[in-house]
């Protein structure tokens, strides 16, 4: 007798499964926070060199050993509330913006599927099948951490950081969702693993090709909803000091830090995910192309960050609302007309 | 797996009931406020294990995403908050009594009876094989087409409402 090959779970080998899964989760939160690390490195290096400057040269060769030399700082730096502080929601803030964008990355699938024993293990920490609705839940919560953080702060910098913030991603989360959705018309399935596939015949198949305006809408607003340059605002150290987070110090300044950089890894690979194939092209490795992909993303917006000059903000409302969402919806009416046409 | 579900389902359950508790008993709006995205949360969290995937990424989506942010937003503008510190018992004990007599009905109500509804085509099974979106949105399109439209133009109206209401001149 043969058992057939069936996908793994909990109730077909509940031990395998813990262990895979545990292994998954291990593996994908280490890269994401390994990647969070040396992203700094690399954006002080990258723009350096954009400036004609060396970057951080001292700790180790060419200051790899950098972002090591600031956590430990960061660690050791005295952790100051404010007197006059709301302290449960200035403790909360940091959690609360670091913990969706780390979520997210859970459904960005990796690699094909992998084969132990009779056992199939996707390559995926989970598979929903409603995967894009999540992401946009998930971006959606992301805005109580730099709201709550703005408010609790008691300081007219953080507040005004924290409403430029709930405004600017609540307008930019709509037009995102709207060129997500044009996507999800041509590969009819809202789950990422479906969509990879519906992407992977060939790099021709890649949706950036099918729906470019979507692509751009997508990797404009996700700049703006991760308050990333030209879109700052949130955080003009020009005129807000430090924006919401001015008054954090120690280890919760390093979370809105880190939450920064990994905002910036879950956009890349949904960007990637979504409309360049993911893991499935052009090499034959999934995590390589991923990655690949993903470091792309990330050299284009430290690129973007040394290149362009920061938006006004009446010039980032008028934006949004009256280009991006306007196009975004166009795009979703001329796609659902090709569609039918085709069909 | 019954039984790890069933604690799952209390554990959930007790934190739902508790930020529920917390959203009218905190003193500042925004903390109670922040006790409601916990329990939009927390009724999510019920979704998934109703398999009903796509309601429970709406409900965080909308309401803990879209209109809770709204609320937040207005409590911190208007700068609520100073206000609550005076003790404030009017009207307690008519809540604490309808609260009571309210639970003891749905309670009867849950123990003694029988469910007359009728029972509709789609089961458990047919949303896992089928996909929950799917269902809904042949659902919206088909036999509910009225009632959306509706609800769709009903929308429109609050929103030129709206524009029209913050606008000086029209």
């Amino acid at each position: 007798m043969t058992p057939e090959v069936e996908v793994l779970s909990l109730s077909s080998h509940p031990l395998l499964f813990l262990a895979a899964m545990l292994v998954k989760i291990g593996v994908v939160f280490g890269v994401v926070l390994f990647i969070v690390a040396y992203a700094t490195w690399v954006e002080r290096k990258v723009i350096g060199h954009m400036q004609t400057r060396l970057g951080p040269m001292r700790t180790f060769w060419h200051g790899l050993l950098q972002p090591i030399a600031d956590g430990m700082k960061l660690f050791f730096k005295e952790d100051i509330v404010p007197s006059q502080a709301d302290k449960v929601s200035y403790i909360l803030a940091p959690m609360m913006i670091l913990v969706p964008s780390l979520i997210t990355v859970a459904i960005i699938p990796f690699g094909a599927d992998l084969q132990i024993g009779n056992y199939i293990i996707p390559l995926q920490v989970a598979e929903l099948n409603i995967g894009v609705l999540y992401i946009l839940a998930m971006a959606g919560l992301g805005v109580y951490g730099t709201v709550l953080a703005g408010w609790s702060s008691n300081s007219k910098y953080s507040l005004i950081g924290g409403v430029r913030a709930s405004a600017q991603m609540v307008s930019y989360e709509l037009s995102a969702g709207l060129a997500i959705v044009a996507v999800f018309m041509l590969s009819e399935t809202l789950s990422t693993r479906g969509i990879v596939d519906a992407q992977s015949a060939s790099v021709l198949h890649w949706y950036v090709f099918k729906q470019p305006l979507a692509f751009c809408l997508f990797v404009v607003c996700g700049l703006a909803e991760i308050n990333r340059t030209p879109f700052d605002m949130p955080e003009a150290e020009s005129e807000l000091v430090s924006g919401f987070c001015t008054e954090y110090s120690s280890m919760k300044y390093a979370l809105f830090f880190m939450a920064e950089y990994a905002n910036m890894i879950v956009i890349s690979a949904i960007a990637a995910t979504l409309f360049l194939g993911g893991w499935s092209g052009p090499t034959p490795f999934g995590a390589v192309n991923l990655l690949g992909k993903v470091f792309a993303f990330m050299f284009f917006f430290i690129w973007l960050r040394a290149t362009f000059p920061r938006v006004r903000y009446d010039q980032l409302m008028y934006l949004g609302w009256k280009i991006f969402l306007p196009l975004a919806l166009a795009n979703i009416v001329i796609t659902g007309f090709v569609v039918v046409l085709v069909n | 797996m019954e039984l790890l579900e069933l604690l799952f389902f209390y554990l959930v359950a007790f934190v739902a009931v508790l930020s529920g508790v917390l959203v009218v008993s905190c003193k500042s709006p925004v903390h109670s406020a922040l006790a409601l995205v916990n329990t939009f949360f927390c009724l999510a969290v019920f979704y998934v294990m109703l398999s009903a995937p796509f309601m429970a990424a709406i409900q965080v989506m909308v309401y803990a995403g879209a209109i809770m942010v709204l609320i937040l937003f207005v409590i911190m503008l208007l700068n609520l908050g100073a206000d609550a510190h005076r003790k404030y018992t009017h009207g307690v004990v008519w809540g604490a009594i309808c609260g009571i007599l309210t639970l003891l009905v749905t309670g009867f109500f849950v123990k003694r009876g029988s469910i007359t509804g009728m029972q509709g085509d789609v089961t458990t099974e047919l949303i896992q094989g089928f996909g929950h979106t799917e269902l809904i949105g042949k659902a919206l399109f088909t036999d509910f087409l009225l009632p959306f439209e509706i609800t769709s133009i009903l929308l429109l109206v609050a929103i030129v409402g709206a524009v029209i209401l913050a606008k000086k001149e029209v």
